[in-house]
């Protein structure tokens, strides 16, 4: 199903997204990936706040290239998701409810997302020159030493995704591929 | 520039490494920014044979993604990869002006600076910190007859690069060993090389040099063809049951779960069949020039 939807990602929204949707997000978006989670994931156990609000947010998983002159942002497309699995279920714990990337999640990012209500979103990757022409402004937040790791805070409209992993559990990697595969005998 | 006297009164080439950093600078940038024609092609036919809907989305996607990168000349891709250089030099050749290594990363270094292309790479596997620059390349040289230098700049992605695997078979496991290794490869890698990916495999040689092998068969056109029928037939046999497995264009389901799969092979020893395969993305990137 084709949904379009605007950020914070509330439990009330989270809920009505099923695995396979097709969904253009608008809205606030937060970039991490494997250093900039680790780093966040030790201030919360220092008990120290994070560089942003986490409650309802969504975290995209990727590095994006330099801007050029005259672009809001570089290449941007989504990185491999299981890198982040060690760190997901605490930023879901803390209210990060949405992600945003590619490629599989172990059980427990799973179990973590039915607990909290998080869906998992997937972007093409690879698709990094469109991706960022949804992009609208980006602003560096924290972790500027990282380089294209760093943690920026991104506004998108019409961000095209798919629902890969919903709220209840269902993943779109083995249905998708179950369904391809039944409609062949 | 051919003003030096061999052994046997024969003329060398000499060639400046300035030259060679040079022509890496602008593989680099270039490499990033436009997909090889024959990837290109494999792809939109790929997109023409594509029966799922969900799948045919995607393929879209990816086609008007490489356009707007070659019209407005930005990275397809944000993973501009490690920049894998492959250097094939004329024996008849003369290196002048400095170390060959560091001109090639003096390459690099202006290419993902001035392309705007992301720094990937750190300075220690296991203690971390990015080098800022993208160096050091990663070096590959080969001395051929002749008297030309021969670069290719492939960036590599590591989103495929982790996919990636090489057992040490015994010889007693057969041809079937290794099909069955290309298939539990490349639905292990599922959605996570963000497929339709392009499948390297190397068998025989050593350890290091099946691992070689399969990132050769990388560079070789997807559209290109094993000379030997043997492999030319394998080529096209795991190509199909590849897409037989419903896997699909980024893992959402359907049939272009692999846009190509090179085969490259080495004699090997009598107690051993190595075999490595390299996956890489449908933003398999190689571009070369000859000095």
């Amino acid at each position: 199903m084709e949904k379009k939807i605007t950020l914070p990602l509330t439990e009330e929204l989270a809920k009505t997204l099923k695995a396979g949707d097709s969904v253009y997000v608008t809205g606030t978006i937060y970039t991490s990936r494997d250093a900039g989670h680790k780093r966040m994931c030790e201030a919360l156990a220092r008990g120290e706040e994070l560089p942003f609000d986490p409650t309802d947010a969504t975290i995209y998983y990727v590095g994006p290239t330099p801007a050029k002159p005259g672009q809001v942002i570089g290449s941007a497309g989504p990185t491999t998701s299981g890198r982040m699995d060690a760190y997901a279920p605490t930023m879901m714990s803390v209210g990060a409810r949405g992600m945003i990337g590619k490629g599989a999640r172990l059980p427990e990012v799973v179990d973590a997302m039915k607990k909290y209500s998080g869906v998992y979103f997937g972007a093409i990757g690879g698709a990094g020159a469109l991706l960022a022409k949804c992009i609208k402004s980006a602003e560096l937040i924290a972790y500027e030493d990282l380089g294209a790791e760093a943690l920026r805070k991104l506004y998108v409209e019409d961000m095209p995704l798919v629902v890969i992993i919903d709220s209840e559990g269902n993943n779109l990697y083995e249905d998708g591929k179950a369904a391809y595969l039944a409609s062949k005998k | 520039m051919y003003n030096y006297l061999g052994m046997e009164g024969k003329t060398m080439r000499e060639i400046n490494v300035s030259q060679i950093t040079d022509v890496v600078e602008k593989l680099c940038i270039e490499a990033n920014q436009y997909l090889p024609e024959d990837v290109q092609c494999a792809i939109k036919k790929c997109r023409a044979c594509e029966d799922w809907d969900i799948a045919q989305g995607v393929l879209d996607k990816i086609i008007t993604n490489f356009e707007i990168a070659e019209q407005e000349n930005v990275p397809i891709c944000q993973d501009t990869g490690m920049a894998c250089v492959f250097l094939e030099i004329g024996q008849d050749v003369h290196l002048v002006g400095g170390n060959l290594a560091e001109a090639v990363d003096e390459g690099v270094r202006r290419g993902y600076d001035k392309g705007y292309l992301r720094k990937s790479v750190v300075k220690d596997p296991v203690r971390r910190g990015n080098t800022g620059d993208n160096t050091p390349a990663m070096l590959y040289t080969e001395i051929v007859p002749g008297e030309q230098v021969k670069i290719t700049v492939g960036p590599k992605g590591f989103g495929s690069e982790n996919m990636s695997a090489i057992r040490m078979f015994k010889p007693s496991a057969g041809l079937q060993g290794i099909k069955d290794f290309i298939i539990e490869t490349v639905e292990t890698a599922g959605p996570n090389p963000c497929p339709p990916m392009v499948v390297g495999v190397g068998i025989g040689g050593t350890f290091d040099k099946a691992a070689l092998l399969a990132k050769k068969a990388l560079m070789r056109p997807v559209d290109s063809v094993n000379p030997d029928p043997f492999y030319a037939d394998l080529e096209v046999e795991m190509l199909e049951k590849i897409n037989e497995l419903g896997i699909g264009p980024q893992g959402f389901g359907g049939k272009t779960t692999a846009i190509g799969l090179n085969i490259e092979t080495l004699p090997t020893h009598i107690a051993g069949m190595p075999c490595a395969i390299n996956i890489n993305c449908h933003v398999t990137r190689h571009k070369s020039e000859v000095i």
